[in-house]
């Protein structure tokens, strides 16, 4: 294990984001306080309760979620893109350096920094509703695997993607509405009854409802499915990877 | 001595099925300077990154330091720096932590003072917190060798590293050339320029669509391909060749003040006793000679046209 290389590269990501702190945490600060006004006032004065939580405290964890999962795909999908549009790439591919620790500098770096602004919407949160985290280890754990599995999926789209355009296309077209669909501001039982099939569907779903169920204790769907769920994610995310290598896809010729 | 880098029949095909190398064999001594010359597309660049494993090879073998590059990619990349024709570098970034990057890169454990050592060597100690948007062209291409040194590779690869160079910059180039093969490292550069192969390179591959036509020891290669001319100064310019010397292919210079003889050196005689003679015998006196061996672009373009 060339761990010199894993931390180097870990470092110079992490560098990018300290170096622009304040763009990095105030964007997602304001936001949340926006959402808490929007939706946690406007329509939670019309909303009491949804499955016995503050409408307010029950869109925190759907917050968290969607900026948690917006923010680890966006960094790992620049952080990997960046050196392909420069053209450094040349260097990491002529490093004694392998696929996996490639992959744990950045995704390690976008999952690390999604973390950040993770636990930065959750104490913005503590300023505008009252909240108490009924199981806080399976909290800490639901968040670090969605910000792995997304900055996994990141680093994918990454290096698939061939220009800036491409880059953003994804997240708009598929992250975004899979998590307003997810559930992140609602209860997916709100839903009329088809759609609730169809939400079932939606791989986010799971991570929200789990999330929440870490918060709350009540859920979507069971824990157990939600776990499964975020397993089966991570698996298929690091199977691309793996494959991504082996074949030199998009990288090496 | 076994090679240090040791090319045999490497084939690479791109995706979309163009061959870039048609099989090439090469062997690289330890501690020499080669030089690759060969026209736009000759597939170079190709042949460099295979070696340095941007690329994979389609068919062949290749060894660095005896290790294979693509089962013990470790040992033969730990062995490389790579320096490549184009600059990529990251403009945001500083001199200095660039190429520390590259350092922790290739798995060695930080060392500033080595790092302020090769920025000192290649001029760039000033420079060394300027970020890379604000440096020249040349200063650029010099930290491009920073980062490839910064690892202390024992095989340095220099793809055209003095294309759009200055003069001056380039002899400095060659100078950080020359000390580096005195610290032992073995040099391969490609280059457009013949001077320059002439001028550092041990010896010299010519390379053309995706052959290497030839490697020879550079003086070698210059006394065996190369053309001699010999220029007979004449005291009294004549108005047309005697007609006893036309047997000899002589140009004469438009005041008839001199003839020239081209003579092959490769062959057997060069037929210069004779001609000597025979100009005596014609009446001629002459007051100087002066040989020429052509240059290495003479041959090369000569080598090249032939495959053409
Ligand atoms: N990524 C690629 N995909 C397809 N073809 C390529 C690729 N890279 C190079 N080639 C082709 O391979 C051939 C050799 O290219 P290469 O870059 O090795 O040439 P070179 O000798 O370095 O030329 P130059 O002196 O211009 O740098 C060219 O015909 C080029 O078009
Ligand atoms: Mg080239």
């Amino acid at each position: 294990m060339n761990i010199y290389a894993v931390l180097t590269i870990y470092r110079s990501e992490m560098k990018r984001f300290f170096r622009t702190i304040m763009q990095s945490l105030i964007s997602p600060v304001i936001s949340t306080s926006l959402y808490f006004i929007v939706f946690g006032a406007a329509i939670g004065s019309r909303i009491d309760e949804v499955e016995g939580v503050s409408y307010g405290a029950f869109i925190v964890p759907g917050l968290i979620m969607l900026s948690v999962m917006t923010q680890a795909t966006s960094n790992a999908s620049f952080g990997i893109y960046f050196p392909k549009f420069t053209g450094t790439i040349y260097e990491l591919l002529s490093a004694p350096v392998n696929f996996l620790e490639i992959v744990l500098g950045y995704v390690g770096a976008a999952a690390t920094k999604a973390m950040f602004i993770g636990v930065i919407i959750l104490i913005t949160a503590f300023f505008f509703v009252d909240l108490s985290i009924a199981h806080p280890i399976a909290m800490i754990a639901f968040l670090v695997l969605t910000c792995l599995s997304f900055s996994l999926l990141g680093f994918i789209i990454g290096i698939w993607a061939g220009n800036f355009e491409q880059l953003q296309l994804i997240p708009l077209l598929v992250i975004t509405p899979l998590v307003f669909l997810g559930g992140s501001f609602y209860s997916v039982s709100m839903l009329p009854g088809v759609w609730q099939t169809i939400a079932m569907f939606n791989p986010v779903v799971y991570l929200i409802s789990g999330f929440r169920w870490a918060f709350f204790g009540v859920a979507d769907v069971d824990i157990a499915i939600s776990l499964v769920a975020i397993a089966f994610f991570t698996g298929a995310c690091l199977a691309a990877i793996w494959w991504i290598f082996r074949t030199g896809w998009r990288i090496r010729q | 001595m076994p090679s240090i880098v040791s090319v045999d029949n490497l084939r690479k095909a791109y995706p979309g099925g163009f061959e870039a190398l048609k099989g090439v064999n090469l062997d690289i001594e330890e501690g020499e300077i080669l030089a690759l010359l060969g026209p736009n597309g000759a597939g170079k660049t190709t042949l460099i990154s295979t070696i340095c494993g941007i690329t994979v090879p389609t068919s062949g073998k290749i060894t660095v330091g005896g290790f294979d590059t693509v089962s013990e990619y470790r040992a033969t990349r730990d062995l490389i720096g790579l320096v490549p024709q184009e600059i990529n570098l990251e403009p945001f970034e500083t001199v200095f932590n660039t190429v520390r990057f590259s350092r922790g890169l290739f798995g060695k454990p930080r060392n500033d003072a080595y790092i302020h050592k090769i920025l000192d060597q290649l001029s760039l100690g000033d420079k060394k917190d300027s970020k890379i948007m604000a440096l020249s062209g040349g200063m650029k291409r010099r930290v491009l060798i920073a980062k490839a040194l910064s690892h202390e590779p024992r095989v340095l690869f220099l793809d055209e590293p003095t294309a759009g160079v200055d003069v001056e910059l380039r002899k400095d180039m060659w100078d950080v050339v020359a000390d580096l093969k005195a610290a032992g490292v073995t040099i391969i550069l490609t280059t457009h320029y013949i001077e320059e192969a002439e001028a550092i390179a041990d010896r010299v591959g010519v390379i053309n669509g995706g052959q290497i036509l030839l490697v020879q020891d550079k003086s070698e290669m210059m006394a065996q391909m190369g053309q001699k001319q010999l220029r007979i100064s004449l005291s009294e310019p004549v108005s047309s060749i005697p007609d006893m010397l036309r047997k000899y292919d002589l140009e004469m210079a438009e005041d008839g003040s001199n003839l020239t003889y081209t003579y092959d050196t490769k062959g057997e005689r060069t037929g210069i006793t004779t001609l000597l003679n025979d100009l005596a015998a014609a009446g001629l006196i002459m007051t100087d000679l002066q040989t020429k061996q052509s240059s290495l672009e003479d041959i090369f373009v000569g080598l090249v046209k032939e495959t053409a």
